[in-house]
């Protein structure tokens, strides 16, 4: 912008970053809602929990679980590399990320449609068959691994435009806002599951 | 603000040794499910599921090395949280 000396970008990345926190903080009440549905049902119908639960598949669980934790270090240390001013193992590391994200939502696409070969899925016969608190327990099954799924995605999207803008010298050593606040997007997505996990695939 | 012009950078060695310390968590959450202890394990899984947490916020999300302001804030926000579903969930169990 040297035509205009007098415009100049305004940046405040601790004024980014408190918003980006206040942002995760209404995605955690989103979510906090559903494991208060969780916990109220869950009390209520024990046993059909567990019945149910049974059906879900701990091994992809775990797989999910591993691959998400290593992913959050993945961006972790890209957020380090920009900060010492390496653009290209930022990028390296932000690729290894984003593959783990598509890892990811390849092991959720083959568990669901497992699940949906045997019509195991919300609204259908085999399951309008099933006693209450199994019902509600696929109804937020679903419902809580789809809309965390949905998180895995947006994340994704986001992850990729800071390659984008990495790539472009976009973002550097000085202005790397957006690519600490994806971060912790992703983190976010990471801290979800990290709960989900135990609660939906683990009960015993 | 001298914080903004050296921010705290975290090592590449302390991500490894986080990362490491959230699978041990991890493989500890999913033997201990296998041992079949009932209404125990719940709490055995949320607890370990809360120091994962509380690691992936302190290392990860770097909140450790924020300024006072945004800790207290992230710090508030979990208290009104954990309120919320506490007093919920007791208002549940005693109808």
């Amino acid at each position: 912008m040297s035509t205009h000396p007098t415009h100049n970008e305004h940046h405040d990345p601790e004024g980014s970053k408190i918003g980006m926190w206040l942002f995760i903080f209404t995605e955690l009440f989103l979510f906090g809602g559903l494991f208060l549905v969780y916990a109220v049902f869950r009390n209520k119908y024990s046993a059909e929990f567990h019945h149910a639960a049974e059906e879900l598949n701990a091994f992809i669980g775990t797989m999910n679980t591993v691959v998400l934790l290593v992913s959050s270090m993945t961006v972790a240390m890209s957020v380090t590399a920009i900060q010492k001013g390496n653009s290209k193992k930022a990028i390296g590391l932000l690729i290894l990320t984003v593959l783990a994200a598509l890892i990811f939502m390849v092991n959720k696409y083959f568990e669901w449609s497992h699940k949906f070969e045997f019509n195991l899925y919300p609204g259908s016969d085999v399951v309008k068959g099933l006693d209450h608190g199994e019902i509600l327990f696929y109804g937020l099954y679903y419902m809580m691994t789809g809309l965390h799924a949905l998180h895995v995605l947006i994340g994704l999207v986001l992850l990729i435009i800071v390659i984008v803008r990495l790539k472009s010298g976009r973002i550097t050593k000085d202005h790397y806002s957006l690519h600490e606040n994806s971060g912790l997007y992703w983190h976010l997505v990471d801290l979800i599951w990290i709960f989900l996990f135990p609660l939906l695939y683990l009960i015993t | 603000m001298k914080n903004d012009k050296h921010p705290h950078i975290s090592s590449y060695n302390q991500h490894i040794t986080v990362l490491l310390v959230l699978l041990i968590l991890t493989f500890i959450t999913v033997a201990v499910s296998g041992l079949h202890f009932s209404t125990f394990s719940v709490g055995v899984a949320l607890i370990i599921a809360s120091v994962k947490g509380a690691t992936v916020l302190t290392y990860f999300m770097h909140l450790k090395y924020e300024s006072l302001f945004l800790k207290l804030i992230v710090a508030g926000v979990f208290l009104v949280y954990a309120l919320v579903i506490v007093l919920t969930f007791t208002d549940y169990l005693l109808r």
